[in-house]
């Protein structure tokens, strides 16, 4: 097989491995983090509003991990510096 | 692999000397023409006539202050107001103008987010030197040990960073997996997703509004212990 033909290959499961890994951290650690505002909801009601609010602050914390490899994801696919490497040997 | 398909390369509409003038920038002037416009119609008695009109900017003024107001109480909370204000609306607008067929919103291109984060990231700063000087300024970066100033420089930047990075990476992929989802499947399939669109666009505004304010608050709310154990009250 061809070096491109490899390279692609190494590209799409590396890419697909790393959102997949990814994906793992922040999904149990939102889970955790909306388990305890529901409880927390659940035992005070009425400190509603700074539960939201510092829910979805946490959330968005969390999620941008994600996000972060999903960028350097699409950056393999789509954009890979590495590969003028190869093209311009 | 054409222009088209690449996620990331942003076709450019026309050319001012060496400045390329892309389609983010265009669909923002047009955002911004349209808010400043809708802004001095607003004032104009005859919507204000109209109930409806007045009634929902009242609701959104309201709800935008409570809001504000939860975070950094008073005379703080009606300075930061319109800064807060302004990027709420902007972004919740530009965000949602990617739901229109043929627009790509402003949000999902890096420079627009990355603009937006420094224009927080000179605002916290400028803020907190107007509002408590150099001198006390300075002092938040040794406040708990002069040993934790490097990590605090670090935090400013870094928080700056992913606040920028976090607002692309949502709209671009969002952007990016509906035109994926209307390549394989056509008409209506991709519109639950568009619905999704909707929802992530006016919470990634409200996130990003948030996080420019607490991290405005966090300059502020520091002081005002420190300023508060020095008048012995805590």
């Amino acid at each position: 097989m061809t070096e491109l033909g490899w390279f692609t290959i190494a590209s799409t499961i590396v890419a697909g491995l790393a959102i997949a890994i990814a994906s793992i951290g922040p999904g149990l650690a939102m889970g955790r983090v909306i388990s305890q505002a529901l409880d927390s909801l659940a035992r005070q009601p009425e400190s509603e509003a700074s539960i939201t609010r510092m829910l979805f602050i946490g959330l968005a914390m969390i999620e941008s991990l994600a996000i972060y490899v999903l960028v350097i994801v699409l950056v393999i696919l789509f954009r890979n510096p590495l590969l003028a490497n190869l093209l311009h040997k | 692999m054409s222009a088209a398909q690449v996620p990331f390369a942003i076709p450019t509409v026309f050319r001012i000397g060496p400045f390329a003038i892309t389609e983010t920038v265009v669909v923002t002037w047009g955002i911004m023409v349209l808010l400043v416009a809708f802004a001095a119609l607003a004032r104009v008695s005859s919507i204000h006539a109209k109930k409806g009109v007045l009634a929902t900017l009242e609701q959104l003024y309201e709800a935008v202050e409570a809001n504000i107001r939860a975070v950094i109480p008073e005379r703080g909370g009606a300075a930061v107001l319109p800064f807060i204000a302004t990027l709420w609306v902007f972004i919740a607008i530009s965000n949602l103008s990617g739901v229109i067929p043929g627009l790509r919103s402003p949000t999902s291109d890096l420079s627009t987010t990355a603009a937006l984060a420094l224009l927080v990231f000179l605002y916290t700063h400028w803020f907190a030197v107007r509002y408590y000087g150099w001198r006390r300024y300075l002092r938040h970066y040794i406040d708990p040990s002069p040993l934790l100033t490097p990590f605090q420089i670090i935090s400013e930047f870094s928080r700056s960073l992913t606040l920028a990075i976090r607002l692309y990476g949502n709209m671009m992929s969002l952007q990016l997996a509906a035109a994926i989802v209307i390549v394989l499947a056509g008409l209506l399939v991709p519109v639950p997703l568009l619905m999704l669109h909707v929802l992530e666009a006016v919470i990634q505004a409200y996130i990003f509004g948030m996080l420019a304010l607490v991290y405005v608050a966090g300059s502020v709310a520091s002081q005002d212990v420190h300023d508060r154990q020095k008048a012995g009250s805590l």
